[in-house]
């Protein structure tokens, strides 16, 4: 099932519950490096559920649980030992609805940054600087940078949630259905954003619009029912998939 | 189709017509008292309230004293209650998923919302003034802060609740610790709303009397010391308003307008904080 790829991340019998229900079936399945790779499918698939995995975003929640392992750089991070805050700053995650935090653009960005290191003034406002270009929201918000967060528009906080995230300099960015809340010139934005993001990231995105992870994506997972029913080169799942639930669901038979 | 038009329209006007008589008979309560407190309280509002003490009957005075004690206790008062209301509300918003001791703390609270002024009064009373053998400044703060408390709690816990998770799993997700993810980001989400409550609080322990009555009881002299008995708004009002010499009736009426200015200004503050904040999201 899974295509010729060096892998950041290698999922193996991942199964998933939410108290009893098993939302994940023995998912197995390479996440390839510096890549994107796109989760398909309808809604409540499991998808969103796989991606809350790979940061362990589900330990919030007392009742959810995962078995099996996910290896990111040869270490299991479910591991119970595993430290969730390195974890976390190794994988960056971006959700649904934009989530800026209620203080200024500035300190958005540096929030994050200082959890994990001590930068001066000088460093720090160069690091905000760089995730704000990296995000394409410099020119932007440059001006006012002391202003909330909350005051941008739609695209722009998502744009500024993606910089809050890539501020940590992560080494995967997890992007939850990222312009699913956003307007198509804003979505225009992040998608050609994410191109260029993966020159420096490993890239996971859920996704709801086909067009989009046919756009985006080099590696398409289509999963249904808490199972990994196809995966492989975007190209070929779109074009030429292998199984005929893939194919009722991409041309929109199904769905 | 005209029928059924007709129909919702009359009934339309029906409903319209006995909403609007219960909110006059309500309001027609309201402006009469009022109005009463501003034609009594108005013209004994004089600056000599603000500048003398509560006189002994006959003789000219003001509030000073009763003004001065008042906002210390409930200065103090708030100042013990919000601290322990805001770390309780924090830890059933935040915390209270699991386990048995937040839904009981929630009840709990609940209960002591709804509690009569009084029993707190007597309750202070109990342990506090019976073992020092003197009613005192502290006596009256503490009742208040027990007043206090369970208000911002509750006020807390909601104002938390209102908070999307989405905004705490985005900090998680950035590698914060849950006490940097609740200090930083959904604390200050809340801000507003907390304030609001204290505020709400503030303006709930300023009339208070029951309380007050058995722990700071009155002093008709100026006091800044806590461990003595203090004079104080209510208090003096009931005493003044129940006596029979008419410049202490008139005091009273002075007071009472003053307390309920300074409500009316605490709620409108409260409502212009909390406006700000639901524009700001």
């Amino acid at each position: 099932m899974n295509a010729d790829i060096n892998p950041k991340v290698v999922v193996k019998d991942l199964n998933f519950y939410y108290g009893n229900y098993r939302a994940l079936k023995d998912i197995n399945l390479n996440i390839a490096d510096k890549m994107v790779t796109a989760f398909i499918g309808p809604s409540g698939c499991g998808k969103s559920t796989l991606l809350r995995t790979f940061n362990r975003m589900y330990q919030l929640y007392p009742k959810q649980k995962a078995t099996g392992e996910i290896i990111l750089d040869g270490a299991n991070i479910l591991d119970k030992n595993q430290d969730l805050n390195m974890l976390r700053a190794k994988v960056g995650m971006v959700f649904q609805k934009p989530t800026p935090f209620p203080m200024s653009i500035y300190d958005n960005i540096a929030f994050g940054v200082k959890l994990y290191e001590s930068l001066n003034k000088n460093d720090m406002e160069e690091r905000v600087e760089w995730a704000l270009k990296k995000a394409a929201l410099w020119t932007e918000v440059k001006d006012k940078l002391k202003q909330s967060g909350t005051g941008l528009s739609g695209g722009q906080q998502q744009r500024l949630c993606i910089a809050r995230a890539i501020a940590v300099k992560p080494e995967v960015l997890l992007l939850d259905e990222p312009t699913s809340a956003l307007d198509p010139i804003s979505t225009a934005h992040i998608e050609k954003l994410i191109d260029e993001l993966k020159e420096d990231f490993t890239i996971v995105i859920v996704t709801h619009n086909m067009q989009q992870a046919a756009r985006v994506s080099d590696y398409t997972a289509y999963m249904y029912l808490g199972d990994l029913i196809e995966f492989g080169e975007t190209s070929t799942v779109f074009t030429n998939p292998t199984r005929k639930e893939t194919e009722d669901y991409i041309t929109g038979r199904f769905g | 189709m005209f029928n059924l038009y007709n129909r919702r329209r009359i009934v339309n006007a029906i409903g319209l017509l006995v909403s609007i008589l219960a909110m006059s008979f309500g309001l027609f309560w309201l402006c009469w008292i009022l109005w009463t407190l501003f034609a009594h309280g108005l013209p004994s509002l004089t600056l000599d309230v603000f500048s003398q003490m509560t006189p002994p009957p006959g003789s000219a005075g003001g509030l000073l004293n009763a003004i001065w004690g008042s906002l210390m206790m409930t200065v103090l008062g708030t100042m013990i209650g919000t601290p322990i209301g805001i770390l309780a509300g924090t830890y059933l918003a935040e915390f209270g998923q699991r386990g048995w001791m937040a839904p009981i703390t929630r009840f709990i609270n609940d209960v002591l919302l709804s509690a009569p002024s009084i029993v707190i009064g007597l309750f202070v009373y109990e342990i506090y003034v019976v073992h020092v053998k003197h009613f005192s400044g502290w006596a009256g703060a503490l009742a208040l802060a027990i007043l206090v408390i369970p208000i911002v709690i509750r006020t807390t816990e909601n104002m938390l609740r209102l908070v999307p998770s989405t905004l705490r799993e985005a900090a998680a997700a950035l590698g914060a610790p849950q006490w940097k993810v609740i200090n930083f980001v959904t604390l200050r989400a809340a801000r507003a709303g907390i304030i609001t409550g204290v505020l709400l609080a503030v303006a709930r322990i300023s009339g208070e009397t029951a309380p007050l009555l058995f722990t700071a009881l009155n002093n008709q002299f100026w006091s800044n010391d806590m461990n003595n008995p203090m004079a104080n708004l209510p208090v003096v009002i009931f005493q003044f308003a129940m006596s029979p010499y008419e410049d202490w009736q008139n005091l009273a009426w002075a007071g009472a307008l003053l307390i309920t200015l300074s409500v009316l200004t605490l709620n409108i503050l409260a409502r212009v904080l909390f406006r700000q904040s639901a524009t700001s999201h």
